[in-house]
C-alpha cells in the first residue's frame, strides 16, 4: 500500500482549526454555563472540544483517515479500552454516595 | 536426545564479537540476550531484597530490619522484580530471541526501535538503582497516595521516573511484536497455525500497548502533585486518592496477564513437544490467552473492596473478576488434555510445565477467594494475598521461564546442559517454592499483615517453614544458573533440534545465523503435527 501524500491545505486548515478549538476552549473557561442540575456543563464543553480536537489530530496528522481497515480497528481498540477505563472508573464515582455514611457510634 | 557434534557455523554469537557490536546489534537475537543479562541483574536485586527479607521475619520481633529499613527493602524487592524483571522477563528475552524464529522471518518489524527499547529499560533501570542506593524508597510497587505524592520524604519521584520511562522499552517491544506477527509471517503461516507461544504474545503485547500509557500518565500525575502541589489525588489539595488506585490498577493488573499470559505460551510449546501430540483444543487455548487479555482489563477493582470504592462498583468488580476464570481454566483444562495418551517425557522443561500447571492452578483458585467480596474483606493486607499472588508470579511466571529458558537454551547457545541436574533443580525449586508461600496462605488466614516488620510469637513457626523454604529456592535458582554457565565451555552440541520438537525455530540450525534462515520457510502443516513427524520418523 503506498502511503497517502496530505496536502499542504489540509494541514494548515487543520492547523487552524486545532488553534481555533484551543481559543474557544479558553473563552469557554470564563463563562458559568450552568447552574444547580448543570453544573457538569463547563466540563462537558471543555472535554468535548477536547475530544474534536483529538479526533482531528488522529485523522489527519496521524493519517488515519487515508490508513487500512487494519489501523482503524487498532484505533478503536484504543478508544474503546479509554472507555473501560472511564466507564468503569465512573462505576465507583457516581455509585459512591448511593449508601449513606455510617453515621456516629451510639450507645 | 540426539546430539550433533559438528564445528560451528558462522552464528549471531560469533559474527563480529566485539563489545560495540553488541551495544550496536540490530539483531533480535542479540537483543534477545542484552534483555537476558539486565533483568538478570534485578533479578539479583530482588532476590537479595527478598532473602533479607525472610531473614528479617525469622524472629517475631524482626531480627535485622525494622520499620523503615523493612519497608524500603520490600518496596526494593517489589519494583526490581515486578517492573525490572517480570515484566520483560519472557517477551524481551525469549519473545525477542524466538519470534521472528517461530513465524519465519528474519528478524522483527522495527529493528532499530528494538535495540532503542533495551536502552529505554537500562535507562529506567539505572534511575531506579539509582533511587535504591541513594536512600531507597518506602511506598511498596503500588505507590500509593497520598502518602507517596505528599507524605513519603523518600526518593519517590526518581524511581518513579524509573518505571515510567521503563513503560515506554514496554509499549515499544509490544509494538513491535504486533506488527511483527501481523505483517512478516512466513508464506502458509495462517492464523491457525501460529505456535501458541506466538498467541499469547500477542496477547501481552496489546496488554503493553493497551495499559502501560495508563500508569506511565498515573506516575506523572504523583510527580505533579508531589513536585508542583497539584491536586490530583490528595484529599486536602481537593483530589481524590482513590482515583490514583483505579488509575494504577487500571495497568497494574492486567500487567500480571503480561507475566503470565508469555508463560502459558512457553507451557503449551512444552506440554506439546514432551506429550509427543497436538495441543487438545488449539484455537481455545489461542482464543483463551485472547480473552484473558481482554477480560483482565475489567477488573481491576477487586484490588480495591475496602479502599472506599462503591460496593456497588465493588460488586461488579466481583462478578467480571470471576470471569477471567474461565479462559484460565479453559487453557488449563487442554493442557492437562493434552497429556492423556501422550508420550510423556519428564525432561526438565516439562518438569518446570507440569509444576506451572499445579502451581498456577492453586494461585488462579486462591485468587477467586480473593474476588469473592465477603471474603476479601478478612483477607486483604494478610499474607493470603501475597502467597496467592507469588504462586501466579513466581510459580506461574517465574517457572514458565525457566522452563522456557530450559527448553530453548540448546536453540540460543547450541550447547546441551546436563540432564540430571536440570532435572534435580526443577524439582528442588517446586519444593523450596511451596514451602516458602504455602505456609503464607495459613498465616494470612489467620490474620497475619503483609509488609510488617513484626508479628505475634504464635506465627513464628510458619515463619521459619517460610524462611527455610526460601533457603532452598535459592540453592534451586543457583544450581541452573551454574550449569547453564557450565554448558557454555563444556556442554555437548545441540544440533538444530534435540527435542524432536515441531516448530519453525528448530529448523533453523543452533545457534540460528545472523539472519535465521537461509530461505525463508514455507508452512505446510499446523503448529503442532507431531503425529506427522512420529509417522515420517517411522
Amino acid at each position: 500500500m503506498t502511503p497517502h501524500i496530505v496536502s499542504t491545505k489540509i494541514y494548515v486548515l487543520v492547523l487552524a482549526a486545532l488553534l481555533a478549538l484551543t481559543a474557544l476552549t479558553v473563552a469557554a473557561s470564563f463563562y458559568d454555563l450552568g447552574g444547580g442540575r448543570l453544573h457538569y456543563a463547563n466540563a462537558v464543553t471543555a472535554l468535548t472540544i477536547a475530544v474534536s480536537k483529538a479526533t482531528l489530530v488522529v485523522l489527519y496528522f496521524m493519517h488515519v483517515r487515508y490508513s487500512s481497515h487494519l489501523t482503524w480497528v487498532f484505533v478503536g481498540a484504543g478508544v474503546f479500552w479509554l472507555l473501560v477505563l472511564i466507564g468503569l472508573t465512573l462505576s465507583d464515582v457516581l455509585t459512591r454516595g448511593w449508601l449513606p455514611s455510617p453515621g456516629p457510634w451510639s450507645s | 536426545m540426539s546430539t550433533l557434534a559438528t564445528a560451528r557455523p558462522a552464528n549471531y554469537l560469533s559474527v563480529d564479537p566485539g563489545v560495540m557490536s553488541w551495544l550496536l546489534t540490530k539483531d533480535h537475537k542479540r537483543i534477545g540476550i542484552l534483555y537476558l543479562v539486565s533483568i538478570s541483574v534485578f533479578f539479583l536485586v530482588g532476590a537479595v531484597s527478598a532473602a533479607v527479607i525472610r531473614l528479617s521475619l525469622f524472629t517475631p520481633e524482626g531480627a535485622l530490619l525494622h520499620g523503615q529499613a523493612y519497608n524500603k527493602m520490600f518496596s526494593l524487592h517489589g519494583i526490581s522484580m515486578i517492573f525490572f524483571f517480570l515484566i520483560p522477563s519472557i517477551p524481551a528475552v525469549l519473545g525477542n530471541f524466538l519470534l521472528p524464529l517461530m513465524i519465519g522471518a528474519r528478524d522483527v518489524a522495527f529493528p532499530r526501535l528494538n535495540l532503542l527499547s533495551w536502552y529505554i529499560f537500562v535507562l529506567g533501570g539505572a534511575s531506579t538503582l539509582i533511587a535504591a542506593t541513594t536512600g531507597g524508597v518506602d511506598t511498596g510497587w503500588t505507590f500509593y497516595t497520598p502518602f507517596s505524592s505528599i507524605y513519603s520524604n523518600t526518593n519517590v519521584t526518581l524511581t518513579a521516573v524509573g518505571v515510567f520511562i521503563t513503560g515506554f522499552s514496554s509499549i515499544l517491544t509490544g509494538l513491535n511484536f504486533l506488527v511483527t506477527i501481523h505483517k512478516m509471517r512466513a508464506p502458509g503461516l495462517s492464523w491457525s497455525r501460529l505456535p501458541l507461544f506466538v498467541w499469547a504474545h500477542y496477547a501481552t503485547s496489546l496488554i503493553m500497548i493497551l495499559g502501560t500509557p495508563v500508569v506511565a500518565i498515573t506516575l506523572l500525575m504523583v510527580g505533579l502533585e508531589r513536585g508542583l502541589g497539584i491536586g490530583l489525588f490528595d484529599p486536602a489539595l481537593g483530589g481524590d486518592p482513590i482515583l490514583f488506585q483505579h488509575l494504577f490498577w487500571f495497568y497494574s493488573h492486567p500487567a500480571v496477564y503480561i507475566m503470565i499470559l508469555p508463560s502459558m505460551g512457553v507451557v503449551s510449546e512444552v506440554i506439546a513437544c514432551f506429550s509427543r501430540k497436538r495441543i487438545f483444543g488449539y484455537e481455545f487455548v489461542a482464543g483463551s490467552s485472547l480473552a484473558i487479555a481482554v477480560i483482565g482489563f475489567f477488573v481491576w477493582g477487586h484490588h480495591m473492596f475496602v479502599s472506599g470504592q462503591s460496593v456497588y462498583a465493588g460488586l461488579v468488580f466481583s462478578l467480571l473478576s470471576f470471569l477471567v476464570a474461565i479462559p484460565s481454566g479453559v487453557k488449563v483444562f487442554n493442557w492437562t488434555a493434552t497429556l492423556y495418551k501422550g508420550s510423556v517425557a519428564y525432561h526438565a522443561p516439562m518438569l518446570y510445565a507440569l509444576g506451572f500447571i499445579g502451581l498456577f492452578t492453586i494461585g488462579g483458585l486462591t485468587g477467586l477467594f480473593l474476588a469473592t467480596l465477603g471474603t476479601d474483606v478478612h483477607l486483604t493486607d494478610t499474607y493470603f494475598v501475597v502467597a496467592h499472588f507469588h504462586y501466579i508470579m513466581v510459580g506461574g511466571a517465574i517457572t514458565g521461564f525457566m522452563g522456557g529458558l530450559h527448553f530453548w537454551w540448546p536453540k540460543i547457545t547450541g550447547w546441551l546442559y546436563p540432564e540430571g541436574w536440570s532435572r534435580a533443580a526443577a524439582l528442588l525449586l517446586f519444593v523450596g517454592f511451596n514451602l516458602t508461600f504455602f505456609p503464607q496462605f495459613i498465616l494470612g488466614y489467620n490474620g497475619m499483615l503483609r509488609r510488617t516488620y513484626t508479628y505475634p510469637p504464635e506465627f513464628q513457626v510458619l515463619n521459619v517453614m517460610s524462611t527455610a523454604g526460601a533457603s532452598i529456592l535459592a540453592v534451586g535458582y543457583l544450581i541452573p544458573v551454574i550449569y547453564l554457565l557450565w554448558s557454555l565451555r563444556y556442554g555437548q552440541a545441540a544440533g538444530p533440534n534435540p527435542w524432536g520438537a515441531t516448530g519453525l525455530e528448530w529448523t533453523a540450525p543452533s545457534p540460528p545465523p545472523p539472519g535465521n534462515f537461509e530461505k525463508i520457510p514455507v508452512v505446510t502443516e499446523e503448529a503442532y503435527a507431531y503425529s506427522t513427524m512420529e509417522t515420517r520418523r517411522a
